[in-house]
């Protein structure tokens, strides 16, 4: 029996295809209140007064707290988890974000007030009622304005904006000089635009605290549901853990955006203490649009050396990086350490520096979202490789091929090591670039394009060969890099007296899969049905610890904890079968669910072995009867998933109209275990950064206000605006986890945003540009042809 | 997402609606099908104290086939038109028109007179309407009166109804011209409403143009019919050289709009396009 | 104040006392329990909300409960008889149609109103069907494998 690598359908889908799933905004406590933020609908402003007199005596309002009342309390407000110190050693610049502010609006949508009623629609009417005062300051938005003398000041003490900067590498002047000498250098200046996360589930959150039992609990939609107990307990309201379960029951989409300790969160979680009641906070679309931590907001600067034959000497990479208002948990460890130590690559450059500045705007907070750092590092290497090739006449598969780092599998061979920090698992690069070639068919597609010349549509093809960091990660490694957070993993392996198997996992499911992939584990590990397998994640109460699920880290780090303890499970069965089947441990086989004396047909099958371990009158002498494990795993190293996407796309002249026609996917993120569920991620993946190539991003006015802060404004790609996509995978499985697993969930986004922008830059080579600035709309590509 | 209070009527003739609309003015709101309103209340983007659903009015539905026109009921919804056999027979650009708003979903339950009320200079209905020379039958207090299309529309959000008076019908000529018709739309791509919507009725005879009927919405905060394109091309043989020459000078002389989906510039050069594109069909 | 509505979900009629205000959508999630049709947006766009009403899709959040009453509601929850899943839903079960869930039950009862008016439609017209609905997990490539898993079935047993 082997579950592992077939696409074994899912056992969650059930409750979602029949209206049962259980969301957080699904669950009604007994007195539940309901909460309805009062947001400041300026970018940056003073607050004058805040009146609730009036809102206090509206039908049905509980209670109302401003940033007085916080305040007062002692909070202080989300902690960053995530320390980076400037260049000279100073610790970063990190600014309170209180839970409601009394003094300042920062971005629009900064919580000024919390209206607890009966209802959801008398909170909404008594803070529709609540008259605030604003004196109202020039915002700043835009990052490099934000750097500008006189800029406007987001928060008093942290001078010209700047939260921190950063720099990693081989030295600068050095990386310098061998580009001051080069035969050739591409220079790219570009903006990784802001994009919103937008899973479709609002962000939703309930506090309620038993009086009974003097404890808290939070439902929330959350990817880390003991991350946000950790943060809320130690840093926030300073509660004792074991007085705080919290619960993220189904999640609907993620994409780093609930990775986040939120303001929200802890508010219902206090409130409900002071009320005495549960109270319940779910957003509106737009509330989401203006207090999602949102993704990438770079602004880049990035030069590409290369020899008379085309290789590499070295790269610089100078960004500002938009922090928002305030450091959301992870947001500095994004352009760092998930972005600059990814500027290897897939290739042997010599020399890299890559230097950040980390700014505050008047903005909404941004942090992860889906491949975080890694598009961004993506984007600005392989934009600059199909630009290089350009411009020095070269095809930039091949250009790509010549520079790939050797292959090696992390056993026999070293890993290989960058000249930023990192040292990659296992890699065999020039695989998924051919295969994606042969797929695309490349001389065929070079003729079709040479065709189509002189019709009224242009054809362009876009590479994008990419590596990312994912199973984030060995915890000494992140403390040392400014983590105030391990992020390893815990399971819990349970076995039940009948032979059936609880597993508890600190990995949160949101969409993964989990409840399949990790039983898929557990029953071939274990040789059972995956019908006698349940995994159960997502409650602090039940599962003793998690770091959640991003990062791509679930199945490499979470998956590995879990084969740790089967691994205890099996060893104890032994010792408990050996006394059974009267003979030595090192004697016994264990196969299809059952131990085997050697070379007989003597056996005794899982299930016996369980329940003795329950009923333990014939039983080993000094061993502990249950057959119940947890285990913690750290990993050794990240795990390096990599690929090759290529894009296709056609451009109608006469309107600027850009059709992705056809999307070639290779990737290889290991072994697998659930091709379907792979194939799932990488699909979702690919949509997400193709929409923030053509269609997708954050538009601000001079005010601060996002002009595009809804679905009527905000492009989000649809079905048809999709192709089918073509995918296919290489497996170099990782040297360093019992599985052998990469990760596959951020694969797809990383890999596919320059694909398209190159395939455009392609399509517009006859037109005399340098670039393009993503989206690339319609309207921008008609002005280029036009232009 | 939760509108502010307000008092609902359900009103099941015209007479009563109208009543009701006569006692509460401007503090009413009439409801069809909702998928303007509604959106609109939840947003409290307006805040009625009375709505006034005429769902029920079983006057305002149906779509009657008649000898020398087609009648519209106002509460016909975007699906009923799209399906509906005569229409699609007399005037395709109706029914063309109606397959393209919004979705699945929406073309279920919004409805014509809702939307052309409505007057959002991004719907698709105007263009249309106005291509097709239709009257709207609006009621109120003293009667049915019959307002020309090329009245009905006044500027951004606004039209020829009274507040105390209701659209019942809107009303297609069986013409030439509308039998040979078609509507194609540039869409602003998160809403899809039209970016430029055009629409184009031509009648001809002996192989000229007799009559030529372009109109624009998207395009401009009042939709609009271009009078210079339609003359150019009344006298012509309807090929490709006439429509270049047509299409050359679309709205010319037209206040257009600009957002950061298209600016002033690009609009107009793709009101060009799909003035070309339809008339192109019809070719 | 509060006014009688009376709409028949999942073929049982229920009377209650609500709020004129109140958006159909709350009827059925708060007034009914029945948590399975989602609220992903607030301008009308994302279709999670989606059911039928008289057997047409409809965004449920943009119409009030009392334009409903006197009409009869299907929701996600109504889709499957007994123990017999819907086409569509064995469809997005087979086909991997779903991650997080959030937006499948307003995508299989867009599906199934497609499918009734188009029982034999092209990738395309699935795409363009589905334009009213929204999915940040799938990439919409299982989707619409999902809905040409239905139509087949259904084509087979019709
Ligand atoms: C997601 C979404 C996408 C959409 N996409 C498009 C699109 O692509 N193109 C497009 O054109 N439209 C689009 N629409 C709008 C849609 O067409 C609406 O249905 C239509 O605009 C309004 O019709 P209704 O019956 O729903 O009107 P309601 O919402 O009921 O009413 C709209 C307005 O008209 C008034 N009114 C209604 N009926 C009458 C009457 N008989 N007499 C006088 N006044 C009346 C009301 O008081 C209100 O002010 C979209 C809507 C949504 C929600
Ligand atoms: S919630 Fe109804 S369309 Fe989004
Ligand atoms: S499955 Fe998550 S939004 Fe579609």
């Amino acid at each position: 029996m082997s579950y592992i690598g077939s696409s074994v359908k899912r056992v969650e889908d059930k409750r979602f295809i029949t209206g049962q799933g259980r969301y957080t905004d699904d669950i009604v406590l007994p007195q539940m209140t309901y909460a309805c933020m009062v947001r400041s609908p300026h970018a940056h402003a003073e607050i004058v007064s805040v009146d609730i007199a009036h809102a206090e005596k509206m039908d049905g309002v509980v209670k109302i707290f401003t940033g007085k009342d916080t305040d007062a309390a002692g909070i202080g407000g989300v902690p960053c988890g995530w320390q980076v110190d400037f260049k000279n050693g100073d610790t970063m610049k990190e600014p309170p974000h209180p839970l409601l502010v009394s003094d300042k609006a920062r971005h629009v949508g900064d919580a000024i007030a919390m209206v607890i009623a009966d209802t959801y629609a008398q909170a909404k009417d008594a803070a529709e009622m609540v008259t605030v005062e604003y004196n109202v300051l020039p915002a700043v938005t835009n990052s490099k304005v934000a750097r500008a003398d006189g800029a406007p000041q987001v928060h008093a003490d942290v001078p010209n904006n700047l939260a921190f900067d950063w720099e990693l590498g081989n030295p600068r002047a050095e990386v310098d000089a061998a580009i001051a000498g080069a035969h050739h250098v591409t220079t790219l200046e570009f903006i990784n635009q802001r994009v919103i996360c937008n899973a479709i589930e609002p962000r939703s959150a309930i506090g309620h605290f038993d009086t009974a039992y003097d404890k808290y609990t939070l439902y929330t939609s959350t990817q880390n549901p003991h991350l946000i107990r950790l943060l809320l307990c130690a840093f926030v309201l300073g509660l004792p853990e074991h007085k705080v379960r919290v619960v993220g029951p189904d999640v609907g989409g993620g994409f780093g955006s609930k990775i986040f300790h939120y303001t929200e969160e802890a508010l219902v979680v206090w409130g409900s203490n002071q009320i005495k009641r549960p109270i319940k906070w779910t957003a509106e679309r737009s509330e989401s649009f203006v207090t999602d931590a949102a993704g990438r907001d770079h602004i880049t600067t990035a030069k590409m050396a290369f020899d008379k034959d085309g290789n590499i000497l070295a790269l610089s990479a100078d960004t500002l990086a938009n922090m928002g208002a305030y450091l959301s948990t992870f947001a500095p460890a994004v352009p760092t350490w998930l972005h600059g130590t990814l500027l290897q690559g897939l290739y042997t450059t010599p020399l890299i520096n890559v230097s950040i500045d980390a700014v505050f705007t008047n903005t909404t907070a941004v942090d992860a979202y889906r491949g975080a750092g890694r598009p961004e590092a993506t984007y600005l290497l392989e934009r600059l490789m199909d630009t290089a090739a350009l411009e020095m006449g070269r095809d930039p598969a091949e250009l790509r091929l010549q520079n790939f780092i050797e292959p090696f599998d992390g056993v026999e061979e070293e890993g290989y090591v960058t000249q930023v920090a990192l040292q990659y698992d296992s890699g065999n690069y020039g695989p998924v670039l051919k295969r994606g070639l042969e797929m695309v068919g490349y001389e065929q597609f070079r003729a079709d394009q040479k065709a189509a010349e002189g019709t009224g549509k242009l054809l362009g093809i876009g590479f994008s060969t990419y590596i990312e960091a994912c199973g984030i990660a060995p915890s000494a490694v992140v403390g040392a890099l400014g983590a105030r957070a391990g992020l390893f993993e815990s399971a819990q392996v349970q076995v039940h007296p009948t032979g059936k198997v609880s597993v508890f996992s600190g990995s949160h499911s949101h969409g993964q899969g989990h409840e399949t992939s990790f039983a898929q584990v557990v029953a071939d590990k274990m040789g059972i049905p995956m019908e006698d397998v349940e995994i159960i994640h997502g409650d602090s109460d039940a599962v003793a610890f998690g770091m959640g699920t991003y990062g791509s880290r679930s199945l490499a780090v979470g998956g590995s904890a879990i084969v740790k303890s089967i691994e205890k499970v099996l060893e104890k069965g032994a010792k408990i079968a050996a006394h059974l089947l009267e003979a030595s441990v090192d004697d016994l086989d264990y196969a299809e669910g059952k131990w085997t004396v050697r070379g007989t047909d003597k056996s005794v099958g899982f299930g016996d072995v369980s329940l003795t371990a329950y009923v333990p009158h014939n039983y080993p002498e000094g061993l502990e009867p249950g057959l119940d494990f947890s285990s913690f795993y750290d990993p050794a190293n990240f795990t390096y998933p990599f690929g090759c996407h290529i894009c296709i796309v056609e451009i109608d002249k006469e309107t600027g109209v850009v059709k992705v026609k056809r999307f070639i996917a290779v990737d290889d993120v290991g072994n697998v275990i659930n091709p379907m569920i792979v194939d799932g991620q990488i699909h979702g993946g690919l949509a997400q950064g193709i929409g923030q190539a053509f269609c997708e991003g954050a538009v601000y006015d001079e005010s601060g206000q996002l002009v595009n802060g809804t679905y009527m404004d905000y492009v989000m790609p649809r079905a048809d605006d999709l192709p089918s996509f073509e995918i296919d995978r290489t497996v170099t499985p990782c040297p360093h986890n019992p599985l052998g697993v990469k990760g596959a969930g951020e694969a797809g986004t990383i890999g596919s945003t320059p694909a398209v922008v190159n395939a455009v830059m392609d399509a517009l080579k006859g037109y005399g540009i340098h670039d393009v600035e993503m989206p690339v709309t319609s309207q921008k590509v008609w002005n280029i042809i036009h232009g | 997402m939760v509108p502010s209070k307000f008092a609902y009527h359900k009103p099941t003739t015209l007479k009563e609606a109208i009543d009701l609309l006569s006692t509460h003015g401007d503090d009413s709101k009439i409801l069809s099908g909702g998928h303007s309103l509604v959106p609109v209340l939840k947003l409290r983007l307006n805040d009625p104290e009375h709505i006034i659903d005429v769902s029920g009015v079983a006057s305002m539905g149906g779509i009657k086939d008649n000898e020398k026109s087609i009648t519209i009921g106002a509460n016909s919804t975007h699906a009923e038109i799209a399906n509906n056999a005569a229409l699609k027979e007399h005037a395709p650009m109706i029914a063309i028109a109606a397959s393209m708003i919004g979705d699945i979903q929406v073309r279920n339950f919004g409805t014509i007179g809702g939307s052309i009320a409505h007057a959002d200079p991004a719907a698709d209905w105007p263009a249309v309407l106005l291509a097709a020379d239709a009257n709207v039958v609006i009621s109120g207090a003293n009667g049915n009166r019959t307002v020309d299309i090329d009245q009905f529309f006044k500027g951004l959000f606004m039209t020829a109804v009274g507040e105390e008076e209701i659209i019942t019908a809107i009303s297609i000529p069986k013409s030439a011209f509308n039998k040979n018709s078609t509507y194609v739309k540039f869409a602003q791509p998160a809403s899809r409403f039209a970016l430029v919507g055009c629409a184009v009725a031509v009648a001809n005879a002996d192989g000229y143009v007799t009559e030529a009927r372009v109109a624009f919405n998207g395009v401009s905060a009042t939709p609009f019919r271009d009078g210079n394109v339609e003359k150019s091309l009344k006298g012509s043989v309807l090929n490709g050289d006439a429509i270049a020459t047509a299409t050359a000078s679309v709205a010319d002389g037209v206040s257009i709009m600009s957002d950061h989906f298209a600016a002033e510039n690009y609009r107009k050069h793709m009101a060009g396009v799909y003035a070309r594109k339809a008339l192109s069909a019809l070719a | 104040m509060k006014v009688p509505v009376s709409i028949t979900v999942n073929g049982k009629q229920y009377d209650k006392m609500v709020e004129p205000r109140m958006l159909l959508v709350y009827f059925i999630r708060e007034e009914l329990a029945l948590t399975g049709t989602h609220i992903g947006c607030d301008t009308s766009s994302c279709g999670a909300c989606t059911v039928h009403l008289d057997g047409k899709a409809l965004k449920s959040c943009s119409m009030l409960a009392v334009q409903a009453s006197g009409k009869s509601v299907t929701t996600i929850e109504g889709m499957a008889s007994g123990e017999n899943l819907h086409p569509l839903q064995e469809g997005f079960h087979m086909e991997h149609g779903l991650q997080c869930g959030f937006c499948t039950p307003g995508m299989i009862m867009c599906a199934a109103d497609m499918l009734k008016n188009n029982p034999n439609p092209t990738e395309e017209e699935i795409r363009h069907g589905l334009e009213g609905n929204f999915c940040r997990c799938t990439g919409y490539h299982n989707i619409v494998k999902s809905i040409q898993y239905a139509a087949n079935k259904m084509q087979e047993s019709a």
